[in-house]
């Protein structure tokens, strides 16, 4: 089973190809302004380095940073219909009212609150008031919008609200690209409707990404079905991605963390990715990364999303220190290194002339640091490993020691003894973990659910059920389905022994009875 | 004295409100929206000191009742708040001159102003609490004895209750709870009016101010890139009791609350020490290694070390680096009658109460 693993980042575009679990070939190009030619390139590349043998390749796995970038810069949005089933609830605060002001301008929405819901328990707030949602549907027809989000109260409990009107929508309005806020979030209405509408709004955006990786991946010859990344470590296919872009925002990161756990055979410990101008720290459950489980604001919009749980650090390879004082960070000489950096002939002292100048790796020209002083390098490196050594220690969920796995350009900076940490595991192929990390990722599940009136043993068992067939449906093959994570919260003052479960299950990808038509 | 609040004094009371929260009370993140959205519509809010309240004014007392994760959808209306207050009114045929809340801690703090905006009624610089608790009789209104009853309950589908009359504060948590349940677990009520002799006698003076400044206190410090927490602790003459990592958090629900014990890992000068930290809602006790060192009704807040942000205990989580520190009670807390409805054998630990700050 061949699969190609593609990460874009904003620096470069790796690649690599993997047959199993062995790596068959990684390159590294530079990231193009227009996204795609760097990718063909990246293709054309790894397909060279194979010889003339037609590749046949059995998927192709792509992580992008496309969809939050048009979020944080505002640009690429669609237009977007809110409609919100709440009425008489939740009445004072509108939809995107707190969103920052030019983010709302941009998508300029058309808002309708109409009378419905449900409450915690599955009975009706009050009827569902049809005949406003034809109205709205006839209003939204009439602006031309397409972009519809729909919000129904309660609906990750109860979703009949959203699923009736999204029907009634697609009648009025042909054309119509609906969200539905129940498939994307939580409970917590404002945050659901946030990512909701966030959603809705790269609609337009997520289709013509898709047709575009599919035009990239015809033009090298690959036919095969793509998959483009996920937040939470697993991939979709890529005409359902299209439809829920914002599950792609934080993938890179995610990427490079399920990468260290391929390289490394190991499901369980911290992983640092040591980059240029940052690191992040992570921990790795059940070879998943942890998640956060706080709110996660995305270019200022306030979301519930399933993030990893990650600690930045202010340490990469081209971080500056000060000659006089040895302050480390936190600036950095970013991509500029090849030509700041001591090392390369520039006139700034950064953490790779430190570790040049130490011996631990050869980059550059090391006469070039020959003349620092030896107590004072020593000096420095013991201060990039304290660094190093607080950031490990504050990610750590317990007091024992753990092994830490390092990845990223930067992998050098990594001594191989530190306090609190059993084991460093430097890997082959560090510096293109996140493309294997995409090229290695499977296909999950998930259910955040209130149940009540049953024992927590049965809860829990609902919840994993749920979650199997939610990861089928997304192409997982039943037979490799796996539990990962599974978490219940009893809540206050509610009655019947309520709790809010949160199951995730993960399996391998099933043969895709849903091949795509190059 | 009476004077306007101005828009600027909302976050700073937030912050402040959550921090006295002591770990309860509800994010007060969807009050503060409602609240800058009626300022912005041009409405404003009006403090009384409770000193210049009338004996006979009569005072309305709202909060904000149900389960904080049904208030995560059926978001706080200021419109709800301010009919409760209304249908008091009708039901007593008198007029409010003044409006307040029944706690400072939580989201509750800003209830009386989303309904003073409407109603445009002065909200006064008192509550009945001085912090966040979980239940009726454990304001300083029980304490002092005071009428528990008549109190009002609407929900947003025109319900409207009103619980004429119960023997006890226990009774009237009881009934108006089940009531509340069965609206869907959320709704605005409308306590037992108070006089303005009773707030002055019995109520927690200045508390909208303690709350509203402590939370510039916080943001000045951010701002400035200092310590928040000693910010915290030098503005509310608190002490630092233990500070750490969080390394288990064991949650259930028993009789309506969220019960649990948190354990925080000792760390710098706690290093080798265990805290366990049990709640009700709120913190309520904190043993170090096997011996009680912190309880109610002292405020216990568990802040992050870093950000010095409070974290609720719905909240906090694993591998967090957490500061708990104390800041002191309300003086009708500490009075032997105050230690029956809020100390330590209120919710259960058999101990006599022993202040953070007792010499």
């Amino acid at each position: 089973m061949k699969r190609i693993g593609i990460d874009v980042g904003g620096t470069n575009t790796d690649a690599v190809l993997i047959d199993k679990t062995t790596v068959l070939g990684a390159v590294k190009s530079p990231t193009t302004s227009d996204v795609m030619s760097g990718v063909v390139n990246s293709i054309q590349r790894i397909v060279k380095e194979q010889g003339d043998a037609r590749l046949d390749i059995d998927a192709v796995m792509i992580g992008t940073t496309h969809f939050t970038n048009a979020v944080v810069e505002r640009a690429r949005l669609d237009r977007v219909a809110a409609i919100r089933i709440a009425l008489p609830a939740s009445a004072s605060l509108k939809p995107m009212v707190d969103w920052p002001a030019d983010l709302r301008a941009c998508v300029d929405p058309l808002t309708f609150m109409i009378e419905g819901g449900h409450e915690y328990d599955g009975r009706p707030l009050v009827p569902l008031d049809k005949n406003a949602i034809r109205e709205a549907a006839a209003q939204i027809r009439d602006a031309g919008v397409t972009a519809v989000g729909i919000t129904a109260l309660f609906s990750p409990l109860t979703a009949e609200c959203e699923l009736e009107a999204a029907e009634i929508v697609a009648s009025i309005v042909p054309d119509a690209r609906i969200t539905l806020s129940h498939r994307l979030g939580r409970i917590g209405l404002l945050e659901r409707e946030n990512v909701t509408l966030l959603n809705a709004s790269l609609q337009s955006l997520g289709k013509a990404t898709v047709a575009a990786f599919r035009d990239a991946l015809k033009s090298v010859g690959i036919v095969a079905p793509f998959y483009l990344t996920q937040n939470d470590g697993t991939v979709v296919l890529a005409e359902v991605a299209a439809a829920n872009p914002v599950y792609s925002f934080a993938s890179g990161p995610t990427n490079s963390m399920r990468g260290a756990a391929f390289l490394s055979g190991r499901d369980e410990g911290m992983v640092i990715d040591v980059g240029g101008t940052t690191s992040d720290v992570g921990c790795l459950v059940n070879g998943f990364p942890r998640e956060a489980n706080n709110i996660v604001e995305v270019g200022g919009v306030r979301t519930l999303f399933r993030m990893p749980d990650l600690l930045p650090m202010a340490l990469g390879g081209g971080t500056i220190i000060d000659p006089q004082t040895g302050k480390i960070g936190p600036r950095s000489v970013g991509y500029r290194i090849t030509e700041k950096a001591l090392v390369f002939g520039g006139d700034t002292l950064t953490t790779t002339d430190i570790a040049v100048a130490a011996g631990l790796v050869e980059i550059g020209d090391r006469d070039r640091v020959k003349h620092l002083d030896k107590s004072l390098v020593k000096q420095h490196l013991a201060g990039i490993h304290a660094m190093i050594e607080d950031g490990v220690d504050r990610m750590k969920t317990s007091a024992g020691d753990m092994p830490i796995i390092v990845v990223g350009g930067g992998a050098f900076l990594v001594p191989d003894r530190l306090a609190g940490v059993s084991e460093v595991i430097h890997v082959e192929h560090a510096g293109v973990a996140n493309a294997l990390g995409a090229a290695m990722a499977q296909v999950s599940g998930e259910v955040d659910q209130v149940f009540s009136g049953m024992t927590r043993e049965a809860a829990l068992a609902s919840a994993q059920e749920i979650a199997t067939r939610r990861a089928v449906e997304a192409g997982a093959d039943v037979e490799t389905i796996n539990l990962v994570d599974a978490e219940d919260i009893p809540i206050a003052y509610l009655p019947g022994n309520a709790r809010r479960v949160r199951a995730r299950v993960v399996g391998t990808i099933g043969s895709p009875g849903m091949k795509l038509v190059a | 004295m009476i004077r306007e609040f101005g828009a600027d004094e909302i976050d700073p009371l937030a912050i402040g409100a959550w921090i006295l929260g002591t770990g309860g009370g509800g994010s007060p993140y969807l009050a503060q929206l409602n609240l800058k959205q009626l300022y912005a519509d041009g409405k404003t809010c009006r403090l009384i000191d409770p000193l210049a309240l009338g004996d006979e004014d009569y005072v309305a007392v709202v909060s904000k009742m149900g389960a904080p994760l049904v208030g995560q959808e059926r978001l706080v209306d200021p419109a709800h708040l301010a009919r409760a207050v209304q249908v008091m009114e009708e039901y007593l045929g008198k007029r409010f001159s003044a409006i307040m809340s029944v706690e400072i801690g939580g989201g509750n703090a800003l209830s009386p102003f989303l309904a003073g905006a409407l109603l445009d009624l002065p909200v006064v610089d008192a509550d009945a609490m001085g912090r966040a608790y979980p239940e009726a009789q454990m304001t300083s209104f029980a304490i002092g004895d005071l009428k528990m009853y008549p109190l009002s309950l609407v929900d947003c589908r025109d319900n409207e209750v009103v619980v004429a009359r119960t023997p006890s504060w226990k009774w009237m948590e009881r009934i108006s709870r089940n009531v509340c349940t069965e609206v869907g677990s959320t709704s605005a009520t409308c306590k037992a009016p108070r006089t303005g002799k009773e707030v002055k006698e019995w109520g927690v003076l200045h508390t909208v101010t303690q709350a509203t400044s402590l939370g510039r206190a916080v943001l000045k410090a951010r701002a400035s890139h200092s310590d928040p927490i000693a910010a915290v602790l030098e503005h509310a003459n608190g002490k630092i009791v233990f500070k750490g990592k969080v390394s288990d958090m064991d949650r259930r629900t028993t009789g309506g609350f969220l019960r649990g014990t948190a354990t925080i890992d000792g760390l710098d000068t706690d290093r080798g020490s265990k805290l366990e930290l049990a709640f009700q809602n709120e913190w309520a006790v904190g043993l170090k290694d096997g011996e009680a060192i912190v309880m109610t009704p002292d405020l216990i807040c568990v802040l992050d070390t870093v950000s010095g942000e409070a974290i609720g205990t719905e909240t906090l989580r694993y591998g967090q680096r957490v500061t708990v520190i104390a800041l002191p009670a309300p003086e009708i807390l500490l009075t032997p009658k105050g230690l029956d409805h809020v100390g330590p054998r209120a919710f259960g630990y058999d101990l006599d109460f022993k202040s953070v700050f007792a010499a």
